[in-house]
Protein backbone atom coordinates (compact mmCIF):
# COMPACT_ATOMS: atom_id res chain seq x y z
CA UNK A 1 0.00 0.00 0.00
CA UNK A 2 2.86 2.52 0.87
CA UNK A 3 4.19 2.28 -2.31
CA UNK A 4 1.02 2.83 -4.39
CA UNK A 5 0.43 5.35 -1.91
CA UNK A 6 4.03 7.49 -2.58
CA UNK A 7 3.81 6.72 -6.65
CA UNK A 8 0.54 8.27 -6.45
CA UNK A 9 1.38 11.23 -5.02
CA UNK A 10 5.10 12.03 -6.98
CA UNK A 11 2.87 11.35 -10.14
CA UNK A 12 0.50 14.02 -8.82
CA UNK A 13 3.40 16.13 -7.40
CA UNK A 14 5.53 15.80 -10.89
CA UNK A 15 2.34 17.14 -12.94
CA UNK A 16 1.46 20.14 -10.59
CA UNK A 17 5.21 20.91 -11.57
CA UNK A 18 5.40 20.57 -14.85
CA UNK A 19 2.08 22.73 -15.27
CA UNK A 20 3.37 25.29 -12.70
CA UNK A 21 6.83 25.44 -14.30
CA UNK A 22 5.65 27.90 -17.23
CA UNK A 23 3.03 29.53 -15.93
CA UNK A 24 4.81 30.38 -13.01
CA UNK A 25 6.92 32.13 -15.52
CA UNK A 26 4.70 34.22 -17.14
CA UNK A 27 3.69 34.80 -13.55
CA UNK A 28 6.54 36.35 -12.65
CA UNK A 29 6.99 37.72 -16.46
CA UNK A 30 4.05 39.85 -15.92
CA UNK A 31 3.79 39.80 -12.49
CA UNK A 32 0.48 38.12 -11.84
CA UNK A 33 1.55 36.55 -8.00
CA UNK A 34 -0.82 38.40 -6.30
CA UNK A 35 -3.67 37.01 -9.14
CA UNK A 36 -2.63 33.97 -8.24
CA UNK A 37 -3.07 34.28 -4.54
CA UNK A 38 -6.20 35.67 -4.91
CA UNK A 39 -7.58 33.14 -7.10
CA UNK A 40 -6.66 30.19 -4.74
CA UNK A 41 -8.41 32.39 -2.00
CA UNK A 42 -11.42 32.32 -4.02
CA UNK A 43 -10.74 28.85 -4.56
CA UNK A 44 -12.44 27.90 -0.73
CA UNK A 45 -15.67 29.44 -1.95
CA UNK A 46 -15.35 26.88 -4.76
CA UNK A 47 -14.99 23.75 -2.52
CA UNK A 48 -17.79 25.19 -0.28
CA UNK A 49 -19.79 25.10 -3.55
CA UNK A 50 -18.45 21.86 -4.73
CA UNK A 51 -19.34 20.02 -1.50
CA UNK A 52 -22.85 22.08 -1.39
CA UNK A 53 -24.25 20.58 -4.29
CA UNK A 54 -22.89 17.65 -4.67
CA UNK A 55 -20.64 18.46 -8.06
CA UNK A 56 -17.10 17.83 -7.46
CA UNK A 57 -15.05 20.15 -5.79
CA UNK A 58 -13.23 20.86 -9.02
CA UNK A 59 -16.39 22.00 -10.53
CA UNK A 60 -16.94 24.36 -8.18
CA UNK A 61 -13.66 25.73 -8.21
CA UNK A 62 -13.60 26.27 -11.79
CA UNK A 63 -16.76 28.13 -11.78
CA UNK A 64 -15.98 30.36 -8.89
CA UNK A 65 -12.71 31.43 -10.17
CA UNK A 66 -13.60 31.77 -13.59
CA UNK A 67 -16.21 33.86 -12.02
CA UNK A 68 -13.78 35.72 -9.88
CA UNK A 69 -11.91 36.35 -13.12
CA UNK A 70 -15.14 37.89 -14.66
CA UNK A 71 -15.94 40.24 -11.72
CA UNK A 72 -12.23 41.29 -12.04
CA UNK A 73 -12.12 41.82 -15.91
CA UNK A 74 -15.54 44.42 -14.88
CA UNK A 75 -14.10 45.57 -11.85
CA UNK A 76 -10.95 46.49 -13.80
CA UNK A 77 -12.95 48.88 -16.04
CA UNK A 78 -14.29 51.28 -13.77
CA UNK A 79 -10.69 52.12 -12.81
CA UNK A 80 -11.66 54.10 -9.43
CA UNK A 81 -9.28 50.94 -7.67
CA UNK A 82 -6.35 50.14 -8.14
CA UNK A 83 -6.11 46.20 -8.79
CA UNK A 84 -4.90 44.86 -6.15
CA UNK A 85 -7.22 46.52 -4.22
CA UNK A 86 -10.30 45.05 -6.20
CA UNK A 87 -8.14 41.45 -5.68
CA UNK A 88 -7.56 41.52 -2.01
CA UNK A 89 -11.33 42.17 -1.76
CA UNK A 90 -12.71 40.07 -3.72
CA UNK A 91 -10.44 37.46 -2.80
CA UNK A 92 -10.73 37.88 1.26
CA UNK A 93 -14.39 38.39 0.37
CA UNK A 94 -14.73 34.37 -1.32
CA UNK A 95 -12.77 33.32 1.13
CA UNK A 96 -14.84 34.50 3.92
CA UNK A 97 -17.88 33.39 2.27
CA UNK A 98 -16.62 29.98 1.43
CA UNK A 99 -15.69 29.29 5.14
CA UNK A 100 -18.96 30.39 6.94
CA UNK A 101 -21.17 28.45 4.12
CA UNK A 102 -19.24 25.11 5.23
CA UNK A 103 -19.56 25.85 8.72
CA UNK A 104 -23.28 26.60 8.62
CA UNK A 105 -23.81 23.52 6.49
CA UNK A 106 -22.01 21.68 9.21
CA UNK A 107 -19.85 19.89 6.75
CA UNK A 108 -17.06 18.04 8.61
CA UNK A 109 -14.06 19.99 6.74
CA UNK A 110 -10.19 19.25 6.91
CA UNK A 111 -9.89 23.16 6.52
CA UNK A 112 -5.65 22.07 7.37
CA UNK A 113 -5.55 20.13 4.44
CA UNK A 114 -7.19 22.78 2.27
CA UNK A 115 -4.56 25.04 3.59
CA UNK A 116 -1.63 23.14 3.23
CA UNK A 117 -2.37 20.37 0.67
CA UNK A 118 -2.24 16.91 0.83
CA UNK A 119 -0.21 15.14 -1.46
CA UNK A 120 -0.15 11.89 0.61
CA UNK A 121 -3.72 11.12 -0.06
CA UNK A 122 -4.80 12.02 -3.78
CA UNK A 123 -6.41 9.35 -5.83
CA UNK A 124 -6.42 8.62 -9.18
CA UNK A 125 -8.92 10.63 -9.82
CA UNK A 126 -7.06 13.93 -9.30
CA UNK A 127 -4.29 12.26 -10.99
CA UNK A 128 -6.75 12.24 -13.98
CA UNK A 129 -7.55 15.98 -13.83
CA UNK A 130 -4.14 17.09 -13.75
CA UNK A 131 -2.80 15.18 -16.79
CA UNK A 132 -6.14 16.63 -18.89
CA UNK A 133 -6.18 19.90 -17.40
CA UNK A 134 -2.50 19.91 -17.47
CA UNK A 135 -1.82 19.03 -21.53
CA UNK A 136 -4.43 21.48 -22.10
CA UNK A 137 -2.53 24.07 -20.07
CA UNK A 138 0.73 23.16 -22.07
CA UNK A 139 -0.63 23.21 -25.27
CA UNK A 140 -1.59 26.57 -25.33
CA UNK A 141 0.97 28.09 -23.42
CA UNK A 142 3.41 26.17 -25.87
CA UNK A 143 0.96 27.51 -28.84
CA UNK A 144 0.77 30.69 -27.97
CA UNK A 145 4.16 30.95 -26.60
CA UNK A 146 6.34 33.93 -28.73
CA UNK A 147 2.79 35.82 -28.61
CA UNK A 148 2.83 35.56 -24.72
CA UNK A 149 6.66 36.23 -24.16
CA UNK A 150 6.49 39.33 -26.46
CA UNK A 151 3.58 40.40 -24.89
CA UNK A 152 5.43 40.09 -21.58
CA UNK A 153 8.02 42.05 -22.31
CA UNK A 154 6.14 45.19 -24.10
CA UNK A 155 2.47 45.16 -24.84
CA UNK A 156 2.14 47.99 -27.05
CA UNK A 157 5.40 46.47 -29.53
CA UNK A 158 2.92 43.16 -29.40
CA UNK A 159 0.14 45.06 -30.34
CA UNK A 160 1.66 46.85 -33.59
CA UNK A 161 2.40 43.30 -34.89
CA UNK A 162 -1.48 42.24 -34.31
CA UNK A 163 -1.09 40.30 -31.39
CA UNK A 164 -4.73 39.97 -29.93
CA UNK A 165 -3.82 41.33 -26.53
CA UNK A 166 -7.28 40.53 -24.71
CA UNK A 167 -7.41 37.48 -25.95
CA UNK A 168 -4.23 36.32 -24.27
CA UNK A 169 -4.85 37.85 -21.26
CA UNK A 170 -8.16 36.32 -21.05
CA UNK A 171 -6.51 33.27 -22.26
CA UNK A 172 -3.94 33.17 -19.03
CA UNK A 173 -6.68 34.18 -16.37
CA UNK A 174 -8.61 30.89 -17.76
CA UNK A 175 -5.44 29.09 -17.63
CA UNK A 176 -4.47 30.05 -14.21
CA UNK A 177 -8.04 29.30 -12.79
CA UNK A 178 -7.63 25.99 -14.45
CA UNK A 179 -4.38 25.39 -12.96
CA UNK A 180 -6.12 26.22 -9.57
CA UNK A 181 -8.63 23.94 -10.08
CA UNK A 182 -6.94 21.19 -10.60
CA UNK A 183 -4.22 21.59 -8.09
CA UNK A 184 -5.63 23.10 -4.96
CA UNK A 185 -6.69 20.25 -3.07
CA UNK A 186 -3.13 18.46 -3.60
CA UNK A 187 -1.03 21.65 -2.59
CA UNK A 188 -3.51 23.79 -1.31
CA UNK A 189 -4.51 27.63 -0.94
CA UNK A 190 -1.53 28.63 0.87
CA UNK A 191 0.99 26.81 -1.37
CA UNK A 192 0.25 27.01 -4.72
CA UNK A 193 1.26 30.47 -5.50
CA UNK A 194 4.79 29.22 -3.85
CA UNK A 195 5.01 26.88 -6.71
CA UNK A 196 4.55 29.87 -8.90
CA UNK A 197 6.58 32.09 -7.66
CA UNK A 198 9.63 30.40 -6.62
CA UNK A 199 10.85 28.16 -8.75
CA UNK A 200 10.50 30.39 -11.23
CA UNK A 201 12.09 33.36 -9.72
CA UNK A 202 15.14 30.92 -8.79
CA UNK A 203 15.36 30.11 -12.41
CA UNK A 204 15.52 33.73 -13.52
CA UNK A 205 18.84 33.39 -11.65
CA UNK A 206 20.12 31.26 -14.02
CA UNK A 207 18.25 31.47 -17.09
CA UNK A 208 19.52 33.73 -20.11
CA UNK A 209 16.43 32.99 -22.39
CA UNK A 210 12.84 32.71 -21.97
CA UNK A 211 12.60 28.86 -22.88
CA UNK A 212 15.37 27.88 -20.76
CA UNK A 213 13.80 29.51 -17.84
CA UNK A 214 10.90 27.45 -18.12
CA UNK A 215 12.86 24.27 -17.89
CA UNK A 216 14.88 25.27 -15.24
CA UNK A 217 11.66 26.12 -13.16
CA UNK A 218 10.30 22.71 -14.25
CA UNK A 219 13.46 20.71 -12.78
CA UNK A 220 13.51 22.84 -9.91
CA UNK A 221 10.08 22.09 -8.92
CA UNK A 222 10.10 18.26 -10.34
CA UNK A 223 13.13 18.42 -7.33
CA UNK A 224 11.23 20.29 -4.27
CA UNK A 225 8.27 17.54 -4.75
CA UNK A 226 10.61 14.85 -4.57
CA UNK A 227 12.07 16.11 -1.68
CA UNK A 228 8.72 16.84 0.04
CA UNK A 229 6.64 14.05 -0.63
CA UNK A 230 10.00 11.71 1.14
CA UNK A 231 9.78 14.18 3.94
CA UNK A 232 6.34 13.73 4.56
CA UNK A 233 6.60 9.92 3.81
CA UNK A 234 9.50 8.94 5.51
CA UNK A 235 9.98 11.73 8.67
CA UNK A 236 6.35 12.58 8.78
CA UNK A 237 6.59 16.12 8.03
CA UNK A 238 4.03 18.15 6.71
CA UNK A 239 4.18 17.31 2.86
CA UNK A 240 2.94 21.21 1.43
CA UNK A 241 5.52 23.12 3.80
CA UNK A 242 8.14 20.45 3.06
CA UNK A 243 7.84 21.44 -0.74
CA UNK A 244 7.94 24.81 -0.29
CA UNK A 245 11.07 24.76 2.01
CA UNK A 246 12.57 23.04 -0.99
CA UNK A 247 11.71 25.60 -2.98
CA UNK A 248 13.38 28.31 -0.86
CA UNK A 249 16.49 26.38 -0.34
CA UNK A 250 16.36 26.01 -4.51
CA UNK A 251 15.95 29.85 -4.00
CA UNK A 252 18.67 30.49 -1.48
CA UNK A 253 21.51 28.35 -4.31
CA UNK A 254 20.42 30.13 -6.90
CA UNK A 255 20.93 33.04 -5.58
CA UNK A 256 24.32 32.10 -4.61
CA UNK A 257 25.10 30.82 -7.49
CA UNK A 258 24.35 34.19 -9.79
CA UNK A 259 26.70 36.40 -7.40
CA UNK A 260 29.27 33.78 -7.50
CA UNK A 261 28.46 34.10 -11.62
CA UNK A 262 28.73 38.07 -11.52
CA UNK A 263 32.16 37.52 -9.97
CA UNK A 264 34.12 34.79 -11.97
CA UNK A 265 32.46 35.44 -15.40
CA UNK B 1 -18.88 49.44 -35.03
CA UNK B 2 -15.86 48.43 -37.09
CA UNK B 3 -13.63 51.73 -37.63
CA UNK B 4 -10.42 50.13 -38.67
CA UNK B 5 -11.45 49.49 -42.73
CA UNK B 6 -8.89 47.50 -44.79
CA UNK B 7 -8.69 47.37 -48.28
CA UNK B 8 -10.21 50.77 -48.74
CA UNK B 9 -7.27 53.11 -49.18
CA UNK B 10 -6.00 54.31 -52.00
CA UNK B 11 -2.75 52.59 -54.14
CA UNK B 12 -0.56 54.74 -52.44
CA UNK B 13 -2.12 55.34 -49.26
CA UNK B 14 -0.53 53.62 -46.28
CA UNK B 15 -3.16 55.11 -43.60
CA UNK B 16 -5.68 57.60 -44.08
CA UNK B 17 -8.12 59.06 -41.36
CA UNK B 18 -11.28 60.73 -41.92
CA UNK B 19 -12.31 63.17 -39.34
CA UNK B 20 -11.37 60.68 -36.39
CA UNK B 21 -12.08 61.72 -32.84
CA UNK B 22 -11.24 59.72 -29.33
CA UNK B 23 -12.55 60.80 -26.06
CA UNK B 24 -12.22 58.48 -23.01
CA UNK B 25 -14.17 59.24 -19.86
CA UNK B 26 -15.42 62.15 -21.31
CA UNK B 27 -12.09 63.86 -21.79
CA UNK B 28 -11.50 65.18 -25.58
CA UNK B 29 -7.98 63.85 -26.53
CA UNK B 30 -8.46 64.03 -30.42
CA UNK B 31 -11.18 65.97 -32.35
CA UNK B 32 -12.06 65.93 -35.85
CA UNK B 33 -8.06 64.56 -37.15
CA UNK B 34 -8.09 64.25 -41.20
CA UNK B 35 -4.64 63.12 -42.50
CA UNK B 36 -3.25 60.88 -44.91
CA UNK B 37 -0.13 59.20 -44.66
CA UNK B 38 1.67 58.00 -48.41
CA UNK B 39 4.04 55.83 -49.92
CA UNK B 40 7.68 57.57 -48.45
CA UNK B 41 6.31 60.09 -46.77
CA UNK B 42 7.96 61.55 -43.65
CA UNK B 43 5.71 62.87 -41.46
CA UNK B 44 6.02 64.23 -37.54
CA UNK B 45 3.83 65.29 -34.99
CA UNK B 46 4.57 67.56 -32.70
CA UNK B 47 2.71 69.27 -30.28
CA UNK B 48 2.78 69.99 -26.18
CA UNK B 49 2.70 67.29 -23.28
CA UNK B 50 -0.91 65.88 -23.13
CA UNK B 51 -1.46 66.98 -26.81
CA UNK B 52 -3.02 63.16 -27.92
CA UNK B 53 0.11 62.50 -29.91
CA UNK B 54 0.75 59.35 -28.62
CA UNK B 55 -2.78 58.64 -28.90
CA UNK B 56 -2.79 59.62 -32.32
CA UNK B 57 -0.05 57.25 -33.45
CA UNK B 58 -1.58 54.60 -31.50
CA UNK B 59 -4.90 55.34 -33.63
CA UNK B 60 -3.55 55.35 -36.65
CA UNK B 61 -2.14 51.66 -36.04
CA UNK B 62 -5.33 50.44 -35.36
CA UNK B 63 -4.99 49.71 -31.46
CA UNK B 64 -8.12 51.09 -30.17
CA UNK B 65 -11.64 51.61 -31.77
CA UNK B 66 -12.21 55.58 -32.28
CA UNK B 67 -15.61 56.91 -30.96
CA UNK B 68 -15.76 58.82 -34.23
CA UNK B 69 -14.84 59.06 -37.71
CA UNK B 70 -12.71 55.94 -39.47
CA UNK B 71 -9.08 55.02 -40.18
CA UNK B 72 -8.34 53.54 -42.76
CA UNK B 73 -5.42 50.92 -42.82
CA UNK B 74 -3.97 49.25 -46.56
CA UNK B 75 -4.41 45.61 -45.91
CA UNK B 76 -1.76 43.84 -44.43
CA UNK B 77 0.14 46.71 -43.79
CA UNK B 78 3.45 45.82 -42.54
CA UNK B 79 4.23 48.40 -39.28
CA UNK B 80 7.65 48.77 -37.72
CA UNK B 81 6.63 50.41 -34.23
CA UNK B 82 9.25 52.09 -31.68
CA UNK B 83 7.40 52.56 -28.54
CA UNK B 84 7.73 55.88 -26.31
CA UNK B 85 8.23 54.17 -23.16
CA UNK B 86 9.79 50.90 -23.83
CA UNK B 87 11.47 49.28 -19.79
CA UNK B 88 11.59 45.64 -20.88
CA UNK B 89 10.98 43.43 -17.55
CA UNK B 90 13.90 42.54 -15.57
CA UNK B 91 12.54 39.10 -14.63
CA UNK B 92 12.94 38.44 -18.34
CA UNK B 93 15.88 36.84 -19.08
CA UNK B 94 16.37 37.17 -23.34
CA UNK B 95 19.34 38.29 -25.08
CA UNK B 96 19.24 40.73 -28.16
CA UNK B 97 19.44 38.45 -30.67
CA UNK B 98 16.76 35.86 -29.65
CA UNK B 99 14.81 39.47 -28.74
CA UNK B 100 15.15 40.51 -32.60
CA UNK B 101 13.86 37.56 -33.92
CA UNK B 102 10.68 37.18 -31.94
CA UNK B 103 7.78 36.36 -33.76
CA UNK B 104 9.99 37.80 -36.74
CA UNK B 105 10.27 36.26 -40.10
CA UNK B 106 13.70 37.39 -41.72
CA UNK B 107 16.96 36.12 -42.19
CA UNK B 108 20.90 36.44 -41.33
CA UNK B 109 21.57 38.44 -43.98
CA UNK B 110 19.33 41.25 -43.17
CA UNK B 111 20.33 41.13 -39.75
CA UNK B 112 24.07 41.61 -40.23
CA UNK B 113 23.30 44.46 -42.41
CA UNK B 114 21.29 46.21 -40.02
CA UNK B 115 23.43 45.52 -37.20
CA UNK B 116 26.10 46.94 -38.92
CA UNK B 117 23.95 49.91 -40.11
CA UNK B 118 22.72 50.82 -36.84
CA UNK B 119 25.93 49.53 -34.92
CA UNK B 120 24.33 47.08 -32.41
CA UNK B 121 26.79 44.10 -33.26
CA UNK B 122 28.70 44.29 -30.37
CA UNK B 123 25.33 43.79 -28.20
CA UNK B 124 23.75 41.33 -29.92
CA UNK B 125 24.42 38.67 -26.66
CA UNK B 126 23.77 41.03 -23.98
CA UNK B 127 20.91 40.51 -22.05
CA UNK B 128 17.76 42.98 -22.77
CA UNK B 129 17.50 44.10 -19.42
CA UNK B 130 21.33 45.02 -19.01
CA UNK B 131 21.21 47.92 -21.91
CA UNK B 132 21.76 51.34 -21.57
CA UNK B 133 19.17 53.91 -23.11
CA UNK B 134 20.70 54.36 -26.16
CA UNK B 135 21.40 51.00 -26.91
CA UNK B 136 17.93 49.70 -26.54
CA UNK B 137 16.60 52.33 -28.77
CA UNK B 138 18.52 51.00 -31.44
CA UNK B 139 17.94 47.57 -30.74
CA UNK B 140 14.03 48.61 -31.18
CA UNK B 141 15.04 50.67 -34.33
CA UNK B 142 16.38 47.09 -35.38
CA UNK B 143 13.60 44.97 -34.72
CA UNK B 144 11.44 47.67 -36.00
CA UNK B 145 13.14 47.15 -39.73
CA UNK B 146 13.89 43.51 -39.59
CA UNK B 147 11.07 42.10 -41.38
CA UNK B 148 10.93 45.23 -44.19
CA UNK B 149 8.38 47.22 -43.06
CA UNK B 150 6.41 49.84 -45.49
CA UNK B 151 5.86 52.10 -42.75
CA UNK B 152 8.30 53.33 -39.18
CA UNK B 153 6.09 54.56 -36.63
CA UNK B 154 8.33 56.52 -33.80
CA UNK B 155 6.72 57.77 -30.76
CA UNK B 156 9.36 59.74 -28.87
CA UNK B 157 12.25 57.90 -29.59
CA UNK B 158 15.07 60.14 -28.11
CA UNK B 159 13.33 60.71 -25.01
CA UNK B 160 15.82 59.17 -22.96
CA UNK B 161 18.82 60.06 -24.89
CA UNK B 162 21.07 62.70 -24.00
CA UNK B 163 21.52 65.97 -26.68
CA UNK B 164 25.09 64.05 -28.85
CA UNK B 165 22.95 60.68 -28.99
CA UNK B 166 19.73 62.67 -30.12
CA UNK B 167 21.54 64.12 -32.71
CA UNK B 168 22.74 60.81 -34.11
CA UNK B 169 19.38 59.24 -33.73
CA UNK B 170 17.73 61.47 -36.12
CA UNK B 171 20.52 61.51 -38.52
CA UNK B 172 20.39 57.27 -38.35
CA UNK B 173 16.82 58.02 -38.89
CA UNK B 174 17.41 60.02 -42.02
CA UNK B 175 20.01 57.70 -43.51
CA UNK B 176 17.66 54.87 -43.18
CA UNK B 177 14.87 56.92 -44.82
CA UNK B 178 16.83 57.97 -48.05
CA UNK B 179 18.24 54.59 -48.36
CA UNK B 180 15.07 52.53 -48.46
CA UNK B 181 11.28 52.83 -49.70
CA UNK B 182 9.92 53.20 -46.70
CA UNK B 183 7.29 56.00 -45.08
CA UNK B 184 8.09 57.28 -41.54
CA UNK B 185 5.36 58.76 -39.21
CA UNK B 186 7.35 60.26 -36.06
CA UNK B 187 6.02 61.50 -32.63
CA UNK B 188 8.12 64.47 -31.24
CA UNK B 189 8.61 66.94 -28.78
CA UNK B 190 11.61 68.50 -29.56
CA UNK B 191 11.56 70.73 -32.54
CA UNK B 192 15.12 71.71 -33.71
CA UNK B 193 15.80 68.29 -35.37
CA UNK B 194 12.76 67.61 -36.79
CA UNK B 195 11.91 70.25 -38.82
CA UNK B 196 15.20 69.71 -40.73
CA UNK B 197 14.65 66.11 -41.87
CA UNK B 198 10.09 66.01 -41.91
CA UNK B 199 8.77 66.38 -44.94
CA UNK B 200 5.78 67.26 -43.32
CA UNK B 201 5.04 68.55 -39.76
CA UNK B 202 1.05 68.23 -38.53
CA UNK B 203 1.19 70.66 -34.94
CA UNK B 204 -1.54 68.66 -32.74
CA UNK B 205 -3.33 70.31 -29.86
CA UNK B 206 -6.20 67.56 -29.56
CA UNK B 207 -7.29 68.83 -33.27
CA UNK B 208 -4.38 69.42 -35.94
CA UNK B 209 -3.70 73.34 -35.30
CA UNK B 210 -1.34 73.28 -38.12
CA UNK B 211 0.27 70.74 -41.10
CA UNK B 212 2.29 71.41 -43.91
CA UNK B 213 6.19 71.61 -44.71
CA UNK B 214 8.43 72.29 -42.07
CA UNK B 215 9.13 75.88 -43.21
CA UNK B 216 5.41 76.39 -43.54
CA UNK B 217 4.21 75.54 -40.38
CA UNK B 218 7.10 77.94 -38.44
CA UNK B 219 5.28 80.46 -40.58
CA UNK B 220 2.24 79.45 -39.51
CA UNK B 221 0.75 81.86 -36.78
CA UNK B 222 -1.14 79.00 -35.01
CA UNK B 223 2.54 77.17 -34.25
CA UNK B 224 3.98 80.42 -32.09
CA UNK B 225 0.48 80.31 -30.70
CA UNK B 226 0.94 77.10 -29.43
CA UNK B 227 4.97 76.97 -28.81
CA UNK B 228 5.47 80.67 -28.41
CA UNK B 229 7.13 83.23 -30.84
CA UNK B 230 10.51 82.93 -29.75
CA UNK B 231 9.73 79.12 -30.06
CA UNK B 232 8.93 79.77 -33.62
CA UNK B 233 11.87 82.67 -34.43
CA UNK B 234 14.29 79.83 -33.18
CA UNK B 235 12.56 77.10 -35.79
CA UNK B 236 13.33 79.82 -38.66
CA UNK B 237 16.86 79.02 -37.95
CA UNK B 238 16.72 75.51 -37.86
CA UNK B 239 14.95 74.92 -41.23
CA UNK B 240 16.39 73.70 -44.10
CA UNK B 241 15.36 74.97 -47.58
CA UNK B 242 13.07 72.28 -48.65
CA UNK B 243 12.93 72.14 -52.31
CA UNK B 244 10.00 69.55 -52.77
CA UNK B 245 7.72 70.11 -55.23
CA UNK B 246 5.66 67.64 -54.20
CA UNK B 247 2.58 68.91 -52.06
CA UNK B 248 0.38 67.02 -50.38
CA UNK B 249 -3.50 67.47 -50.59
CA UNK B 250 -3.91 67.92 -46.79
CA UNK B 251 -1.10 70.60 -46.57
CA UNK B 252 -3.62 73.63 -47.96
CA UNK B 253 -6.70 73.04 -45.76
CA UNK B 254 -6.15 72.32 -42.15
CA UNK B 255 -4.69 75.72 -41.27
CA UNK B 256 -7.55 77.22 -39.51
CA UNK B 257 -7.17 77.14 -35.21
CA UNK B 258 -10.14 76.62 -33.15
CA UNK B 259 -9.21 79.20 -31.05
CA UNK B 260 -8.07 77.10 -28.03
CA UNK B 261 -4.71 77.22 -29.75
CA UNK B 262 -3.40 79.49 -27.09
CA UNK B 263 -3.77 77.50 -24.55
CA UNK B 264 -0.15 76.53 -22.76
Amino acid sequence: MIETNIILALSAGFGIALIAAPMGCFVVWRRMAYFGDSLAHASLLGIALGLITGLSTNIGVLIICSLFAILLLWLQQKKSLFSDSILGILAHGSLSIGVIGISLLGFDLDLEGYLFGDILNVVLRDIIWIYFGGALILFLLIYNWSDLVLMSIDEDLARAENVKIFYLQILLMFLMTLLVAISIQIVGVLIITSMLIIPASSARQVALSPKSMAIFTSVFALIAVVFGVFGAKFYNLPAGPSIVVSLVIIFILSLIFSSFQRKFF
Amino acid sequence: MINILFKEAKMSQLIKANNVSFIKEKNVILKNISLEILDNDFITIIGPNGAGKSMLLKCLMGFYKTTKGDVFIKKDLKIGYVPQKFAPSISMPINVKSFLFLRKKSNQTILNELTREINITHILNKQLSKLSGGELQRVLLVRALIDEPEILVLDEPVLNLDISAQLAFYKLLEHIYKTRKISILMVSHDLHMVMSISKKVICLFHHICCSGTPAKVAKDPNFSALFGDDMAKMMAVYQHSHNHSHVHKNDVDNCKCDGDCDND
